[in-house]
C-alpha cells in the first residue's frame, strides 16, 4: 500500500510538473533568467504549490499520525551552517547552467533524451561523492540529514 | 516554449502541492525529490521501494500523456560538458545543502523553516547569477 501511496503521489507531482511546464528547460531558465525577457511561471508555479501544501501540512500537523506509517517525519533541522549555505548555492549553479532540478529531470528521462540520462547520472555521481565524502571524513561535517 | 500561463501555473503547482501533502498524510514523507532519489544510495533496503515508486511514477506522467496524443518533447540542453557539471554540481549540492526546490522550496517553506527559505533564496540566486553570466556574460 505504501508503494502504491508512493507511485500515485509521483504520479500527482509528475502531472503539475507537466502542466505547469516545469519540464521545460527553456521555461525555467527564462524565469532564472531576470535580465532577459522574464517568465514568471515559476513563481506562480510555487505560489499554487505553497497555498496547497502550507493548510495540508497545517491539517498533518494536528492530525495523530499518517494512515499508513508510526509517525510524520517531519524535518527537524533548524541551523543555518555551512553545509546548508555551500549546498545551496552549488545547487543552484548547476541548476542554472541546465535548467533541471532533480524532479523534473527525472521526469524528463521519459522522453529518452541521452542528454537527460547523462545529467540523471551526473546528479546520482554527485550525491555518491557527497555520500562518500562524508562517511570518510573523520568527523562528518553536520547536515547530513535531508531535509527534503 | 509555451507562453507564460498563469493558470496551468497555478493549477500545476497546486497539483504538486496536493501530492507533497498526500505523501505525507498518508505516508508521513517529505516530498523533496533530492532526498527520494539521494535516500536510495543511503537508506537501508526496507527503505527504497517507495523511493522507487515515487519516481516510476515521475516517469510515468509523459509516457501517459504520450498515450493521449501529447507526448513531452525532448528538453533543449546545453553541451555534454555542462550537462555534465551541472549535474554533478545537483547532485552534491541538494545532499550537502539538505534539499532542492520541492524538499526546500516547496516542503520546507511551507513549515514556515528559516533554514528552507534561506536555502531556497541562495539557491535562486546563484541559479540567477549563473544563467546571467551564461546568457549575458555579466562579470564572465
Amino acid at each position: 500500500m505504501p508503494i502504491l501511496v508512493a507511485f500515485g503521489c509521483g504520479l500527482i507531482f509528475g502531472a503539475g510538473l507537466l502542466i505547469s511546464g516545469m519540464t521545460d528547460t527553456q521555461k525555467v531558465l527564462g524565469f532564472l533568467d531576470v535580465l532577459g525577457s522574464w517568465d514568471p511561471s515559476l513563481a506562480f508555479v510555487m505560489a499554487g504549490a505553497l497555498a496547497v501544501t502550507g493548510a495540508g501540512y497545517a491539517l498533518a500537523r494536528r492530525g495523530a499520525k499518517p494512515m499508513l506509517a508510526a509517525r510524520h517525519l517531519w524535518p527537524d533541522k533548524r541551523d543555518i551552517d555551512r553545509p546548508l549555505l555551500v549546498g545551496a548555492a552549488l545547487f543552484g549553479i548547476g541548476w542554472g547552467l541546465v535548467g533541471l532540478c532533480p524532479g523534473p529531470a527525472l521526469e524528463n528521462l521519459a522522453t529518452g533524451s541521452a542528454q537527460v540520462i547523462v545529467f540523471v547520472g551526473a546528479v546520482l555521481v554527485g550525491m555518491l561523492a557527497h555520500q562518500l565524502w562524508t562517511t570518510s571524513a573523520a568527523a562528518p561535517p553536520a547536515g547530513e540529514a535531508a531535509d527534503g | 516554449m509555451a507562453a507564460f500561463d498563469p493558470a496551468s501555473a497555478l493549477l500545476g503547482g497546486a497539483l504538486i502541492g496536493l501530492a507533497a501533502v498526500l505523501l505525507m498524510m498518508l505516508s508521513g514523507r517529505i516530498a523533496g525529490v533530492s532526498g527520494v532519489l539521494g535516500g536510495l544510495l543511503t537508506a537501508p533496503a526496507s527503505d527504497r521501494s517507495w523511493r522507487i515508486a515515487f519516481i516510476a511514477g515521475l516517469i510515468a506522467v509523459p509516457l501517459i500523456a504520450a498515450l493521449f496524443g501529447r507526448p513531452l518533447a525532448k528538453p533543449v540542453m546545453p553541451g555534454w560538458l555542462v550537462i555534465v557539471a551541472g549535474g554533478l554540481l545537483v547532485g552534491f549540492g541538494t545532499r550537502y545543502g539538505s534539499g532542492c526546490t520541492s524538499g526546500h522550496g516547496v516542503c520546507g517553506i511551507s513549515l514556515l523553516s528559516l533554514r528552507s527559505i534561506v536555502a531556497t533564496c541562495v539557491f535562486m540566486a546563484t541559479a540567477a547569477i549563473t544563467v546571467a553570466v551564461v546568457r549575458h556574460g555579466i562579470g564572465g
